[in-house]
């Protein structure tokens, strides 16, 4: 029987492709290639930092390193990873539907996601930047070198992700299966729904930033230079209004998968359903609201930064709502520990740090002596590698079968869960401890009493990329066997798994009919 | 099935939707979407007018006097007669009038060009006074410090609008063609509908221009 791998082959037939999974596998693996390239950075960095004092790179070396590693990991990786690799594999199937609503806006959003990536990486190449991926003003617009081209390819990027982001909004809208009400979508259709009403709201104003500041380089415009009357503050509040948002774009899809495979692994109805698909909106909307809190020492008034402070409290909220959920979800269910349940616990427990440390920056006198230490990079990295990348694995490991209709091994998944997760704790958590004893962010010299902690850090690095190595060989080593896996692995009772693995081109052999709710496991207790 | 509404097996269905209604549907929602990202993008230069004006008022004010009023009136009203060409073309459309559909299309297309080509005028003129975008700012005699940066934004408002008007050409002339070769009837018109809604978004952005720049003060 002929899948979607199979029934055509060939280059052109992969590079000319309609098909929303071919798209999918497409940027599931540009955007892994991606995350190595930013790991080898990342590899590369905390080499450097072994040592208070220079060793294997300059410290302008180095600020290009922190920037590229920034830059690639977000434009690159986390923020098309979830949405465009797994969004697109699965959201149709979730639904039922054929295919995305605009399948070849699809295929464009692709290459025009590597066109960006070629942009970028020519900038790289014809020597890099040492911005920060944050690109403020008005170091950015007044020294030379790429700034003008990286940032361009950032723009063409956002382009990408504002095609994913109608894309997967028309699908939800007008694409569900007969029979499926909002209200029984899958809990990822809603997290994904969230995400792209962010992207298509959020990214053009990145894009006009971005425009702004390549006008400030090119002609000196004057809005971003205060020696011409312009105010580079203004510049931050472009840039946050955008990438505040962007931060939701990157965890919702996180969080959208955490709601699938906590109820399949717990064999469970999901807890709370309306309170986790409205908690994916509320975030939605908050994270409009927050952008001040990247900006407390920045000059902002006080008023305004009381507001944003109170206001960046809120988005606990919904977080929290979330968390409980997926307990409560848990409690009491008959849980089985594979590796997609692994990971979706080992977010729960590295998330919630991640987020209460959040709280601990939105407080504005502690953010005034934490700001731009390593307890800010050791947060964000909580949240965005324990949180997103770890919920990213939990998706890998849960649709992997689906995709390319191969079981892994699940002993080695669980070896190298282990590693990561011993490897990524060290790393972290010991900068959490470097940042509140005083190691300011994107240093590459430090003073030597910051040196056992940065050594610790270093070693977890290495222990964490011996994890993901393994998983790259496991995952790899699957793909050369025979075809072994079964249409419903793991149980599930979402559309994707009433098809076979890896499914067919037009994804369902008979149009699905809604007969329980995606949750409802057998044996099935609530009729719809 | 009533007359002019093309039949389920329309060679314009595309295979994941099961009814023409439901691909129309998607597809204007699709669009709506879209002029969001456009006003947003837009947007970030209307904020960034709104507080460099503010700031520099005088400046700006007496910047604005070197704009020719007339000419931007002229296109106010050259866009507003080309939006109502292209409510014809749509019309015609879902009547099922080919001709009337070509002619239309072919009128808001020379519209849009005599709308680029009194910019022209303008724009060659600037440039002969030196009224250039940032440091290329040349003119002399200013009575008020500053008023370079009101023509930065002049250009890249207008220009990035101009590009738009472009755009909204090209994507006529691939409308047109479509209605020459006869693809459209009255059960498919929606290509005809969508590039109207973005040619009205086009020219509404330019009704915001308009006063922002040509009448501030």
């Amino acid at each position: 029987m002929s899948d979607y791998l199979t029934e055509s082959r060939g280059l052109r037939s992969w590079l000319f492709t309609l098909d929303h999974k071919r798209i999918g596998v497409m940027y599931f693996w540009s955007t892994l290639a991606a995350f190595a390239l930013g790991g080898v950075f990342a590899m590369l960095m905390r080499l450097s930092l072994l040592s208070p004092k220079e060793t294997i790179m300059t410290a302008e070396t180095y600020n290009k390193i922190f920037t590229l590693h920034g830059a690639v990991m977000i434009f690159l990786f986390i923020i098309p990873s979830i949405p465009a690799a797994f969004g697109n594999f699965v959201l149709p199937l979730m639904l039922g539907a054929k295919d995305v609503a605009f399948p070849r806006l699809n295929l464009a959003s692709y290459y025009v996601y590597v066109a960006g990536t070629l942009i970028l990486l020519g900038g790289m190449l014809t020597g890099g930047i040492d911005t920060g991926w944050t690109f403020y003003t008005p170091y950015s617009s007044t020294i030379g070198g790429s700034v003008s081209l990286m940032t361009f390819g950032v723009f063409v990027l956002g382009f990408s992700s504002i095609f994913t982001g109608i894309n997967f909004v028309a699908t939800i809208h007008k694409l569900r299966a007969p029979g499926m009400g909002w209200y029984q979508m899958p809990l990822f259709a809603w997290g994904i729904y969230a995400t792209a009403i962010i992207q298509i709201l959020a990214t053009p104003v990145l894009g006009i930033t971005l425009v702004l500041l390549i006008m400030e380089r090119v002609f000196q415009v004057g809005i971003f230079d205060a020696k011409l009357g312009g105010d580079p503050v203004l510049f931050q509040h472009f840039f946050w209004f955008y990438s505040h948002p962007a931060v939701y774009i990157m965890i919702l899809p996180g969080m959208a998968i955490i709601s699938e495979v906590i109820p399949v692994f717990s064999r469970k109805t999901i807890f709370g359903y309306r309170a986790i698909a409205y908690s994916s909106l509320a975030i939605a909307f908050v994270s409009f609201l927050v952008w001040g809190h990247h900006m407390f020492v920045s000059g902002q008034s006080q008023l305004a930064a009381a507001i944003f402070s109170f206001l960046t409290f809120l988005v606990a909220i919904p977080s929290g709502v979330k968390i409980w959920n997926w307990l409560a979800t848990m409690y009491r269910g008959s849980i089985s520990l594979q590796a997609p349940m692994i990971y979706a616990i080992m977010f729960l427990v590295l998330f919630a740090i991640g987020g209460l440390t959040g709280l601990f920056l939105g407080a504005l006198a502690v953010d005034v002596d934490l700001h731009d230490t390593y307890f800010v990079v050791a947060h964000f990295h909580f949240v965005m590698m324990g949180g997103t990348f770890i919920a990213y694995l939990a998706g890998l490991h849960y649709w992997w079968p689906k995709m390319f209709g191969r079981t892994y091994s699940e002993k080695l998944a669980r070896l190298s869960a282990a590693l990561i997760f011993v490897g990524f704790n060290l790393t972290f958590l010991s900068q959490f401890l470097l940042g509140s004893r005083g190691m300011p962010r994107r240093y590459a010299h430090y003073l030597p009493q910051f040196q056992p902690l940065h050594v610790l850090s270093t070693i977890g690095s290495w222990v964490l990329a011996l994890g993901l190595l393994i998983m790259l060989g496991y995952l790899v080593a699957s793909l050369r066997k025979k075809r072994d896996a079964p249409a419903n692995p793991w149980g599930g009772a979402t559309f994707e798994w009433e098809t076979s693995s890896p499914p067919p081109a037009h994804n369902f052999d008979h149009t699905p009919v809604l007969t329980h709710g995606p949750y409802d496991y057998e044996p099935r207790t609530v009729p719809v | 099935m009533s007359e002019g509404v093309t039949p389920i097996h329309s060679p314009f269905l595309q295979h994941h939707f099961t009814e023409m209604e439901q691909q129309t549907d998607t597809s204007k929602l699709g669009m709506w979407l879209f002029l969001v990202t456009e006003v947003l993008l837009f947007g970030g230069l209307f904020v960034g007018y709104g507080i460099m004006a503010s700031r520099h008022a005088e400046a700006f004010r007496a910047a604005h006097e070197h704009l020719d009023r007339v000419l931007g009136t002229l296109n106010t009203a050259v866009l507003l007669a080309s939006s109502f060409t292209m409510v014809m073309a749509v019309l015609y459309a879902r009547q099922n009038r080919r001709k009337g559909l070509i002619l239309f299309l072919i009128l808001t297309l020379m519209l849009g060009g005599v709308f680029l080509g009194v910019k022209y005028v303008e724009y060659s003129h600037k440039f002969h006074e030196g009224l250039l975008p940032g440091k290329y700012y040349s003119h002399q005699g200013d009575t008020v410090p500053g008023e370079f940066m009101f023509f930065s934004f002049y250009f890249m408002m207008t220009g990035l609008h101009g590009l738009h008007i472009l755009g909204g050409m090209a994507v006529i002339s691939w409308v047109l063609r479509r209605a020459w070769l006869g693809h459209f009837s009255g059960g498919y018109y929606a290509p005809v509908d969508l590039v109207g809604l973005y040619w009205h978004l086009v020219d509404i952005i330019w009704i915001y221009l308009f006063p922002l720049l040509y009448l501030v003060g």
